[in-house]
């Protein structure tokens, strides 16, 4: 399943380590939540990135005093139909502060990609060759955004608000 | 009318240039059935008994005469010469052509109208009262609010999969046009103590297999918090709404399952850490969308001018008059109700040229406007009564005076199995068959103001629940068979009617309705006592047994 980042097809430094396996000395590790919150500390103070795979039926408070010191969240599509990661993003980015990366995993397709980057995702591990392939493409598509979100990416109110200032500025 | 700026034409241009390279891709076999059809119900796109069926929005019912013609042309070009009003301000196509549908949709884009997320599981078509802006005593033009919220609700990047579809109207008269009691979130636009615009926010309410009334779950929210107010419901929703099981996925599942006081602390918590946001709507951005709205010019005119009462001698056009024609805020100016229940016709249709002469009429008596009410008409927003005689005339010729308003044959209804997948038996030929019975327009007349509602399965797109007779097609080993329940109402005093009894079969739902309504002449206490005042003062005994005892 290839995982683009920073808008690129990259290798994924980090391992899937499931419940029950040993995790490796060093090197970048995803674990599952619950294992990573029956002894957070373990996977935190090892040498190596430590990320967590939280699902989207677990409040994201319970990541809050670790999201200074986790290098990757992965928050899950178990289907594209089920929504609930976009509002665990939103939160984590918008309302926690959180500034690593943030992947989307499961069911993820193009056409999810500029929903997920406006929430907040920055990694994406797509199901199709195809998809991850047209991802520059496909992030191109829209270039007018109605609602604020913690993206940056500037609203249709607010540009209808600075051309009103630049007219009446030029008058 | 609103008018769209070059941003928000951009944006139907790229959706539908998406759209149009997602059915390229399922055309070729790149995107799977299953991955596809949630992305055509994003755009409006259902697979029909015989057809694709495309739904097209529109906003707030306003058109332009411009934007009709262009719905007409879709008719003409694409469908079978037809198109259907719904119960949510919307037009649907019923034999649309997969491949051509990207063609479709950018023809309609080219006058500033989307299909977006007209179904799917995300935040549908916002819709209002139809006789937004020119309804006396309104606090203020609800289409102003609607157009902030249709913004805001399109190509939400939280919101586009919810638990299931979520549904927002507005109004802002004292009676409700907008039945906003039977919606996720229904919106009351008024003023509080200091003058200031808000609304009372009610939430929960819906139809389907569980039907609820909205409740309130905030009196008063200002007007610059509400899009604030709205993200921290649908946070909480997207969050704890049922996704196991799609039949108590709504949201009023979620409220009632809570009760309205949980919900609404859960609401308030979140709202409260994102009320001082980006969502903060400052004065000069609403006044922006404001100042999109433009209104007519009207003139001064008499309130009762010559040609009216010349044309107050031809009983035929004072039949219509007092039926279809509505004050409006203006002196000298009416609203018009085009009806779009002939006798004997199919409920909320309208030919290509039917349109395409509405929208010249609407260009030679109502300034260019035309809207679309939730009862499945159409309204003329600003005659000149002394050009309503001339416009009867012309509405006559066309097939659109049908002086039957808010009568007994003014009947809501849905495609039923006609067209439907999901229909259990059809309601098309019922509301068929019920306008040929009460075909007579004095008897109606007499009858008064009453709604029956038809639905065709228990999805009541047909707002049987509400209406004040409701009909609701079961089946029951292989037949079709009709549930009749009384007393419902989708107003401000919204509530659902109530089972008079057993299920009848096809062939005897019109002689039950007849049976019905000849029990509430005999029963109402005057004349001027509405059909559904007798339900609520007598319950529905009376009429079960009338209907009953000689079957």
């Amino acid at each position: 399943m290839p995982l683009v980042k920073n808008g690129r097809i990259t290798t994924d430094l980090f391992v899937h380590v499931a419940d029950g396996a040993e995790l490796p000395g060093d090197g970048a590790v995803l674990v599952p939540a619950a294992r990573f919150l029956e002894d957070p500390e373990a996977i935190l103070k090892r040498a190596g990135k430590a990320g967590v795979i939280w699902p989207n039926n677990r409040a994201v408070d319970d990541l809050v005093p670790y999201l200074d010191r986790l290098a990757a969240i992965a928050l899950v599509f178990p289907t594209f139909r089920d929504g609930r990661a976009y509002s665990q993003a939103r939160l984590l980015r918008e309302r926690h502060g959180y500034d690593g990366e943030l992947r989307a995993t499961g069911q993820v397709l193009r056409d999810q990609f500029v929903f997920m980057s406006r929430a907040g995702f920055d990694a994406f591990e797509v199901k199709k060759n195809a998809d991850a392939d047209a991802f520059a493409e496909t992030m191109k598509r829209y270039s007018v955004f109605y609602q604020p979100t913690g993206d940056g990416r500037v609203t249709a109110l607010n540009r209808r608000m600075q051309l009103r200032h630049s007219e009446s500025a030029g008058q | 009318m609103y008018a769209y700026d070059e941003l928000d034409r951009t944006l139907i241009n790229e959706r539908v240039s998406e759209f149009r390279d997602q059915v390229k891709r399922r055309l070729s076999g790149e995107l799977t059935e299953d991955e596809f059809k949630m992305l055509r119900l994003q755009n409006g796109v259902y697979l029909q008994l015989h057809a694709y069926m495309f739904r097209v929005a529109i906003p707030y019912g306003t058109l332009s005469s411009k934007q009709l013609r262009r719905l007409a042309h879709v008719a003409r070009r694409y469908d079978r010469g037809y198109g259907h009003f719904t119960t949510r301000q919307n037009i649907q196509f019923n034999w649309i052509k997969l491949a051509e549908l990207p063609d479709a949709l950018s023809d309609l884009a080219e006058v500033g109208i989307h299909a977006m997320q007209t179904s799917g599981n995300n935040m549908r078509n916002v819709t209002s009262d139809q006789w937004a802006g020119v309804a006396p005593g309104e606090v203020e033009d609800p289409r102003i609010w609607s157009e902030i919220l249709r913004q805001h609700t399109t190509l939400h990047p939280e919101f586009s999969f919810l638990p299931r579809k979520f549904k927002i109207a507005i109004t802002a008269s004292e009676h409700d046009r907008a039945a906003i009691k039977i919606h996720d979130i229904g919106l009351r636009l008024h003023k509080n103590a200091d003058g200031e615009t808000g609304f009372e926010v009610l939430v929960g309410g819906g139809l389907g297999r569980t039907p609820f009334i909205a409740k309130t779950i905030k009196p008063f929210v200002h007007g610059r918090d509400i899009l604030s107010y709205v993200e921290a419901i649908l946070r909480v929703y997207n969050q704890y709404g049922r996704r196991d099981n799609i039949y108590k996925a709504r949201i009023k599942i979620l409220v009632h399952e809570l009760g309205i006081e949980k919900f609404a602390r859960e609401v308030d918590e979140e709202w409260r850490q994102m009320s001082d946001s980006a969502l903060t709507l400052d004065h000069s951005v609403i006044d922006e969308v404001r100042s999109r709205f433009s209104y007519p010019a009207y003139e001064k005119l008499p309130h009762m001018p010559d040609e009216l009462k010349q044309a107050a001698h031809d009983p035929l056009f004072e039949r219509w008059r007092k039926n279809s024609v509505a004050p409006h805020k203006v002196q000298g100016y009416s609203i018009v109700t085009l009806s779009l229940k002939p006798v004997g016709g199919p409920p909320g249709d309208a030919t290509a040229d039917q349109m395409d002469a509405v929208a010249d009429l609407a260009d030679k008596y109502s300034f260019g406007e035309i809207r679309v009410g939730h009862e499945q008409n159409l309204a003329l927003p600003h005659v000149a009564k002394r050009d309503l005689p001339q416009l009867w005339k012309a509405l006559d010729r066309l097939g659109l005076a049908t002086p039957n308003v808010n009568l007994v044959t003014d009947i809501i209804a849905c495609p039923g199995l006609d067209y439907c997948s999901l229909a259990n038996a059809r309601s098309i030929p019922i509301a068929q068959e019920l306008t040929r019975r009460f075909a007579n327009h004095d008897t109606a007349d007499m009858i008064g103001r009453l709604h029956i509602n038809i639905s065709g399965c228990i999805n009541a797109c047909g707002h049987h629940h509400v209406g004040h007779i409701g009909i609701l097609g079961v089946e029951k080993n292989g037949e079709e068979f009709y549930q009749i329940t009384i007393g419902g109402r989708a107003d401000e005093n919204a509530q659902m009617g109530v089972l008079i009894g057993p299920a009848v079969p096809y062939a005897e739902v019109a002689d039950v309705i007849e049976d019905i309504v000849e029990a509430y002449l005999a029963l109402r206490d005057r004349p001027e006592e509405l059909f559904v005042d007798t339900v609520k003062r007598l319950g529905v005994e009376p009429f079960k047994e009338r209907v009953y005892a000689t079957r």
